[in-house]
């Protein structure tokens, strides 16, 4: 389908298929079997001038070239994911990390972190998730208490993407207890701060080349101007990226279900069985209409989510959400079938779509759970209707 | 440093048709490509300017639509680009194609290297960068592989030549042939295709380089390619039949007779 992006994001789409097809597809499986962060191919996307696409030319990226950076990233993302969505959450995260002070950082911190992140000399990543915080956002242990011009912070964070690649954290802590989620605020955290170290790395189901890792805070002292607007804002601006990175999560799902479809596709064009190509069959013909058209429908869905931000509407959690959930359900659905339809040799490592069946799984987890997209979904509905009743 | 790159656009496949009347590979349907050796060349060429600064301008003689390698070239770092294309540029043959290329280094003016591929994919000859050197009357290093050091004044260069290596140094101006071993190309940057779309190109024509009719194309070309065809290939086997061990010692037999230990 064509979606007439313009010339710009058509680049992106260019560069990133090139990387996947001469970079990405040739390693893919040896990074997933040993688990291992594509810390090369980042570095080719920094050279081909990726990492900057949604940061603004201010700081040293290009994002008012492609309308915003929204479709930008979701082009890019799902490009990569195509090929490997271990890879592409490497990317995606990436910008997950420095979403936090795109969006409510001050002048001083864009001016100081935004241009290394635009230009890959560093990588960031965002902290939230706790053992006991994941959908409860609200139940963050870790603290950051006042002392001075610092912030003291006490505590660990759990299954960080990027966590150990990255140079640059933005962590969601505690700084008044006693107030829940309403005392929670944002820093910025530079790897090398004395008292922060990484912890368990973690071995996943998928997206194996991406890294996951635990961050440990202890006494770890850092200066008053890296809090991240206002102490207490601290979920709002977590809230606020997460509804901004969720079309990176659909696209990232998108990307992923259109690589199983195109292994399908080609497969049963193939593969012969009772003396003709398996996609002669109406049983297959079936199952990969409806996964072709469930992955266009994520795309569409993905893709208007995108423009929204990129237009400027303010409000779009609803719809963010919606990307994400639906997206992520084709992801596991189309991988899933493509495993199907490649029988035997899908369940086998020699082809890609059992890996990318287990890179889909995650997107129906991270980011918020799908189960909590859709009572963000279903909220947004009930105020929605409320407030036509007035 | 002041770098040209001469580039030639090519056909996708080396296992292009053959027109056996006209002696002419037949072209149409067959998408066109930087011919890959002269990826190596550019990339040498980006290295070496990112390093020591300067500017790489790459040139290609052929029709106008050879325009898009030049777009290419500029979308993976190139500065500056020159088409160099004339309706009397066409037949060209080595020795005229390389006498157009080394005029048009001359009116570019002010350059230290000539970077090319070791040759295109199409034609084969590995003549253009050499006689480039020679109608510039400038040294030449073919079949590089490595390019140890380069300052303004002098280059010091491994060819790779048949059962070893040969290292070269030489003075500058000079043109250098590159083999695929050199490096690895670069992809396109999102700023570098930003470029690619904007940069104007211009298109340089027999009269723009001063040369004459008996210097270019066809009138200038003192070699003709009289016949050209694909190799036959031979298939020399025996079938035979039988019970298996009349077979087995049939081959037995054989192999001995054709003295295969």
């Amino acid at each position: 389908m064509n979606y007439y992006i313009s010339e710009e994001l058509n680049d992106i789409k260019e560069i990133c298929a090139e990387i996947a097809e001469k970079y990405i597809v040739p390693i893919r499986a040896e990074l997933d079997e040993e688990n291992r962060f594509p810390r090369e191919i980042m570095k080719i996307m920094a050279e081909s001038d990726l990492l900057g696409i949604y940061i603004p030319e201010e700081y040293g990226g290009s994002a008012e070239m492609f309308g915003g950076g929204s479709m930008a990233l979701s082009v890019a993302t799902e490009e990569l994911s195509r090929a490997c969505g271990g890879i592409a959450v490497s990317y995606a995260a990436n910008a997950l990390g420095a979403m936090p002070i795109l969006i409510s950082g001050s002048d001083e911190q864009k001016k100081k972190y935004l241009p290394d992140l635009a230009s890959g000399a560093k990588l960031a990543a965002f902290a939230l998730t706790e053992p006991e915080a994941g959908s409860d956002a609200g139940g963050v242990k870790t603290k950051a208490i006042k002392d001075g011009d610092h912030y003291v912070l006490n505590g660990t964070k759990q299954w960080i993407t990027n966590g150990g690649e990255a140079q640059i954290y933005t962590v969601i802590a505690l700084t008044d207890p006693s107030r829940g989620a309403r005392g929670l605020s944002a820093f910025i955290v530079e790897e090398g701060t004395p008292g922060f170290s990484y912890g368990k790395k973690e071995d996943k189901m998928g997206i194996r080349a991406s890294a996951t890792r635990e961050l440990i805070f202890e006494d770890c002292r850092i200066q008053e101007e890296n809090l991240i607007s206002r102490e207490g804002y601290g979920f709002i601006v977590a809230m606020k990226t997460l509804n901004r990175s969720r079309p990176g999560v659909a696209s990232q799902a998108v990307g992923i279900a259109q690589g199983a479809l195109d292994e399908a596709a080609k497969y049963a064009s193939e593969r012969k069985q009772f003396g003709q190509r398996i996609d002669s069959f109406q049983g297959i013909q079936f199952m990969l209409a409806d996964m072709a058209t469930q992955v266009e429908a994520a795309r569409a869905l993905t893709y208007s989510v995108a423009r929204m931000i990129d237009a400027g509407e303010k409000k779009y959690d609803k719809e963010s959400a919606m990307a994400k959930v639906f997206a992520s359900d084709v992801a596991m659905k189309v991988s899933t079938d493509a495993v199907q339809i490649l029988g035997g040799y899908g369940y086998m490592k020699e082809y890609p779509v059992e890996k990318m069946m287990r890179d889909a799984k995650i997107t129906q987890i991270y980011e918020g759970t799908n189960q909590i997209q859709r009572s963000v979904i279903a909220s947004a509905l009930i105020k929605e209707t409320a407030a036509r009743r007035k | 440093m002041r770098i040209v790159v001469a580039v030639k656009q090519v056909p996708d496949t080396a296992e292009v048709r053959i027109d056996e009347e006209r002696g002419t590979l037949i072209r149409e349907g067959i998408p066109s490509i930087l011919n890959p050796f002269d990826a190596y060349a550019l990339e040498e060429a980006f290295k070496w300017r990112d390093e020591l600064g300067g500017t790489v301008i790459v040139v290609s003689m052929g029709p106008p639509q050879a325009e898009a390698v030049l777009r290419e070239a500029v979308s993976m770092g190139a500065d500056e680009a020159v088409l160099l294309s004339d309706r009397a540029f066409a037949g060209a043959d080595t020795w005229a194609t390389s006498h157009t290329l080394a005029t048009a280094v001359e009116k570019i003016g002010d350059i230290d290297i000539v970077l090319t591929g070791k040759q295109a994919i199409d034609g084969d000859t590995a003549q253009t960068g050499p006689s480039i050197a020679a109608s510039l009357d400038w040294p030449q290093i073919t079949f590089v592989g490595k390019v140890r050091e380069l300052t303004g004044k002098h280059i010091i260069a491994e060819r790779y030549v048949e059962g070893g290596s040969e290292v070269i140094k030489s003075s500058l101006p000079v043109v250098v042939t590159v083999l695929k071993d050199a490096n690895i190309p670069r992809l396109p940057s999102l700023k570098g295709k930003m470029k690619a779309r904007k940069i104007e190109i211009p298109v340089w024509g027999k009269d723009d380089l001063e040369l004459s009719e008996g210097e270019v194309g066809l009138d200038g070309s003192p070699t003709r390619v009289v016949s050209i065809a694909t190799p036959e290939i031979f298939t020399d086997g025996q079938i035979h039949h039988g019970e298996p061990e009349e077979l087995a010692k049939l081959m037995a037999d054989s192999l001995l007779g054709t003295e295969v230990s």
